[in-house]
C-alpha cells in the first residue's frame, strides 16, 4: 500500500492507513475496538508495524518515548469512548513537554454523534485544552489532508500532540485517496528565524554582563541544538544549567556544567541563576519548579528569553531581550555574532563569576549518606547503573524521588537519552515510554527507572514487551512507598504518613511478576550486590529484565527548595543551608 | 484594568468558538462581550471580543489566542480609530397614556419601533455602549419588560482592511527518511 500518488476507489479506512504511510509513520502503538475497527483491516497489510499494547495509556506514552528517542512523530491509535479517554493522560503529558505526537481515534458513526451512543465520548472537546490541535473527521474525503496537517502541526514550531478523531462512517465510506501537496493552515506560521536586531542586542548584553548563565531548557533538545549549544558555551566560557527537560543537552561531565536548577537542583545551578546578572534562557519557560517564588527569583538578572513559542516569552518573568525562533537557529546566530565581536577583540569578562561558581560547585557537590543499617541507598543504585550501562543508553523515568535521583546521579552526556514526564508529572510514564524508545532505537540499551508506585500503574506493558520482542530493562527503586509524597509528609506534615505506605516489598513479588510476564526478574538489596545485578541485567538482551532494587525507605531527595519559597532558601540536606562567600563576586 | 476590543479573524470551522471560549476560561480571562459573524470571505469568520484586563495579561491573551491554529489574525481596535456598534432590542411598557412619551425618546435616540402591542412597544437601537446606556437610563422609568443586547462589533476607520492577505497555503513537507 505504498504507491503514494495512486488514486481510484478506496475505503476511508484504506485512505487513513495510506495517509499514515505517506506521512512517514513506521510504528503505531494501539488497541483496536468497535469504532476504529475498519482501520485495523488495511493496517493488517500495511508496512507500518502496529504494536498491540495492553492499555491505551501505554500506547500514548510509548509513542512519546518513541518520539523523544528518535525525534520523529510518535503515533498511537485507539477506539472511541474509553479507548480515547485513556489517551487523555499521554496527550496532556505530550502537550506539557512539547512531544510530537499524533493520536488517531475512532469515533461513532457521524449520524450517531451527539446521541450518547455506545462508546461515544466527545474526545475532540475533551482534548481541546491538552492538544496543540485536534480534528474530527466525518467526511472520508478529508482524511488525507487532515492526517497531513496533523503530522505537520505535531512536528513543526513548538512540537506537540495532535488528535485526529475519525467517525466510523467515514472509515467505512468509499472515497479516493490523493496525498495533498499543499496544506491550508492560514493561522499557523511558526517563526523559526530569529530577528537580527534581537540577536545583536542579546550579544551586547552577553558581552556587557559579568555574571551570565545559560539557562537551557527542553527546547534545545527538541531543536536538536546540543552541538550548537556546546560551541556557544565553550567559545564564551559562560556557565550552563540544564533543566529537567534538558538533561543531556550539555554533557554532565563538562566543567562548565552546573547541573540541574530548581526545586531539587544542585546548589551551584540554583546559585548560578539566583546570583546572575544575565540569564540567557534557551528553550526554557521559567517554570515554577525552576524559579521557586517568582518575586525573589534571580533579582539582579536581566533576561534574554529565546523560544519558538512567543507566548512563553514574558509569561512568567519580564524579559529584556525577547527572541522568537528555533533554538538551533538562535544559537547559531549568537555564535556568529559573538565570533565577530571576538575577532574584533571584544570578549566577555566572566572570570570572577566562573571562579565563584566553581567554588560553590566544589563546596556543595551532590551527595548522600549511606544508610546506617547497611541498607541500600537509592542514589548509589542510580550512580552505578549510569556508570555500568553508560551514557549511550537511554534512561526513562517515572515521577517522584527516583526521577530526581536518576536525573542527578545517572550522568547524561547526550541529548534524547533522558526521557521523563517533566511538566505533567505523570506517574507510570517510564515502562511504556521505555518500550517506545526501544522500538525507535532497537540497538540502544533502554532502562526504565521506576518507583514501586509508578511501576504498578503501567507494568502491564511488560506483556507487550515480551510478546513483541522489545527487551527493555526496568530498575524498580523500591522504597515500598509513594516516596516523594512521604518525603513531604516527613518534612511538612510531622511524619504523619497518611496513605503513602505501599508495602511493595511484600506485595506484589516483583520477581514473580516479571516471571509471569515472561521477563527475567532480579532482586537486590545489598550495596555489595548492585554491580553484579546490573551486570547480569546487561547480559540479557532477548527478553525484558526487571530488577527490584529494595532500597532504604527513608532516603530523601536533596537539595530542596520548599514549594513556594525563594531559591535563596535552598537546603542541601535537611536543615543545612549553603553559605555563599559573595565577596568572591 | 482597562477595556480592550480585539478583532479576531478565525477559520470558519466547527468548534472554533468552543476553542476560544475554553481558552479564555482556562487562562482565567473574562470576556465582557463577544460577537461572531461572517466576513467578505466565506472561509473566514470574525469575532469581536471585548476584554477588561491589564496590559500584560492582554499580551498573554493575544499570544495564547494566536497559538490556536484556527486563529488567523488578531487586531486590537483602539476606540478612537474604530467604529463600534451594539444592537439593543427592548420591550417597554407603553399604553395610551405613555406611548407618545416613549416615541419622543425613540426620536431623540434615532431608535426604531419594530413591534407594537396594546400595552407594550418593542424598540431597536444601535450605537456604542455609551449611547445605549444613556438610552436605557431614559427609557427605564417607563418600565422594561424584556431586554436583549448584542455583543459589540467594531471596524477600523480608513481604507485599510484587516482581512487582506490572510489565506496562503503551505507546501506539505516530505517525511524524513529512515
Amino acid at each position: 500500500m505504498s504507491d503514494q500518488g495512486m488514486t481510484g476507489e478506496v475505503t476511508g479506512a484504506q485512505s487513513l492507513i495510506k495517509s499514515l504511510e505517506s506521512a512517514g509513520a513506521e510504528n503505531i502503538f494501539g488497541i483496536p475496538g468497535g469504532a476504529i475497527l475498519p482501520a485495523y483491516d488495511p493496517l493488517y497489510d500495511s508496512r507500518i508495524r502496529h504494536i498491540l499494547v495492553r492499555h491505551e495509556q501505554g500506547a500514548g506514552h510509548a509513542a512519546q518515548g518513541y518520539a523523544v528517542a528518535t525525534g520523529k512523530v510518535g503515533v498511537c491509535m485507539a477506539t472511541s469512548g474509553p479507548g480515547a479517554t485513556n489517551l487523555v493522560t499521554p496527550l496532556a503529558d505530550a502537550h506539557m513537554d512539547s512531544v510530537p505526537l499524533v493520536a488517531v481515534t475512532g469515533q461513532v458513526g457521524a449520524a450517531m454523534i451527539g446521541t450518547d451512543a455506545f462508546q461515544e465520548a466527545d474526545i475532540r472537546g475533551i482534548t481541546m485544552p491538552i492538544t496543540k490541535h485536534n480534528f474530527l473527521v466525518t467526511d472520508a474525503a478529508d482524511i488525507p489532508r487532515t492526517v497531513a496537517e496533523a503530522f505537520y502541526l505535531a512536528s513543526t514550531g513548538r512540537p506537540g500532540p495532535v488528535l485526529v478523531d475519525v467517525a466510523k462512517s467515514a472509515l467505512q465510506a468509499t472515497t479516493t485517496f490523493t496525498w495533498p501537496t499543499e496544506l491550508n493552515l492560514p493561522g499557523y506560521r511558526p517563526v523559526t528565524r530569529p530577528h537580527a536586531k534581537q540577536i545583536r542586542e542579546a550579544t551586547r548584553l552577553m558581552l556587557e554582563s559579568r555574571r551570565p548563565v545559560l539557562y537551557v531548557g527542553g527546547g534545545v533538545i527538541r531543536a536538536g541544538a546540543a552541538r550548537e549549544l556546546r560551541v556557544l558555551a565553550e567559545m564564551t566560557g559562560i556557565p550552563v544549567v540544564t533543566t529537567l527537560m534538558a538533561r543531556g543537552a550539555f554533557p554532565d561531565s563538562h566543567p562548565q556544567h552546573l547541573g540541574m536548577p530548581g526545586m531539587h537542583g544542585t546548589v551551584a545551578a540554583v546559585a548560578g541563576l539566583q546570583k546572575s546578572d544575565l540569564i540567557i534562557s534557551l528553550g526554557a519557560r521559567f517554570d515554577d519548579r525552576v524559579t521557586g517564588n517568582l518575586d525573589s527569583f534571580a533579582p539582579g538578572a536581566r533576561i534574554i528569553h529565546a523560544d519558538i513559542d512567543p507566548a512563553e516569552i514574558g509569561k512568567n518573568r519580564v524579559v529584556d531581550v525577547p527572541i522568537v525562533g528555533d533554538c538551533r537557529e538562535v544559537i547559531a546566530d549568537l555564535i556568529v555574532a559573538l565570533q565577530a565581536e571576538h575577532d574584533a577583540g571584544t570578549t566577555g569578562d566572566y572570570e570572577g563569576w566562573v571562579k565563584f561558581l566553581a567554588g560553590v560547585k566544589a563546596r556543595y557537590p551532590l551527595g548522600y549518606d549511606a544508610p546506617d543499617d547497611g541498607g541500600l541507598a537509592p542514589q548509589y543504585v542510580l550512580e552505578r547503573l549510569g556508570r555500568i550501562s553508560g551514557p549511550e543508553s537511554i534512561y526513562c523515568a517515572g515521577v517522584g524521588q527516583h526521577q530526581m535521583w536518576a536525573t542527578h546521579y545517572v550522568g547524561f552526556e547526550h541529548p534524547n537519552t533522558w526521557i521523563n514526564s517533566g511538566g505533567l508529572g505523570t506517574m507510570g510514564f517510564a515502562v511504556p515510554a521505555a518500550m517506545g524508545a526501544k522500538v525507535g532505537r532497537p540497538d540502544a540499551t533502554v532502562w526504565a527507572i521506576d518507583g514501586d508506585g509508578c511501576f504498578q500503574m503501567t507494568n502491564q506493558e511488560l506483556a507487550t514487551c515480551t510478546i513483541e520482542g522489545i527487551p527493555i530493562k526496568v530498575a524498580i527503586i523500591n522504597n515500598e512507598s509513594l516516596g516523594m509524597v512521604r518525603q513531604w509528609q516527613t518534612l511538612f506534615y510531622g511524619g504523619r504518613y497518611s496513605n503513602t505506605d505501599l508495602q511493595s516489598k511484600r506485595v506484589p513479588d516483583f520477581v514473580k511478576l516479571a516471571d509471569a510476564y515472561g521477563a527475567v526478574g532480579l532482586s537486590c538489596e545489598s550495596p555489595d550486590d548492585v554491580d553484579a545485578t546490573i551486570n547480569k541485567a546487561m547480559e540479557i538482551d532477548d527478553v525484558p529484565v526487571v530488577v527490584d532494587f529494595r532500597v532504604h525507605r527513608d532516603a530523601m531527595v536533596w537539595p530542596m527548595v520548599a514549594a513556594g519559597t525563594s531559591n535563596d532558601d535552598i537546603k542541601y540536606a535537611r536543615d543545612l543551608a549553603p553559605e555563599f562567600e559573595e565577596d568572591d563576586l | 484594568m482597562s477595556v480592550h476590543t480585539l478583532s479576531v479573524l478565525v477559520e470558519n470551522k466547527p468548534g472554533v468558538l468552543a476553542r476560544i471560549a475554553g481558552l479564555f476560561s482556562r487562562r482565567g480571562f473574562n470576556i465582557d462581550s463577544l460577537a461572531v459573524g461572517p466576513t467578505e470571505h466565506p472561509e473566514i469568520s470574525r469575532m469581536t471580543i471585548v476584554v477588561n484586563v491589564e496590559e500584560s495579561p492582554l499580551e498573554q491573551v493575544t499570544k495564547q489566542l494566536n497559538k490556536l491554529i484556527e486563529v488567523i489574525k488578531i487586531v486590537e481596535l483602539e476606540e478612537r480609530e474604530a467604529i463600534e456598534r451594539e444592537l439593543l432590542l427592548v420591550k417597554v411598557k407603553a399604553d395610551v397614556e405613555t406611548r407618545s412619551q416613549v416615541l419622543d425618546v425613540v426620536q431623540l435616540f434615532k431608535a426604531r419601533v419594530v413591534d407594537v402591542a396594546t400595552d407594550a412597544i418593542t424598540l431597536e437601537v444601535t450605537g456604542n455602549s455609551d449611547k445605549l446606556a444613556d438610552f436605557l437610563k431614559v427609557i427605564e422609568p417607563f418600565g422594561i419588560r424584556e431586554l436583549v443586547q448584542s455583543g459589540l462589533v467594531a471596524i477600523g476607520r480608513g481604507p485599510r482592511s484587516i482581512t487582506e492577505r490572510t489565506l496562503r497555503p503551505v507546501p506539505v513537507p516530505v517525511p524524513q527518511a529512515g
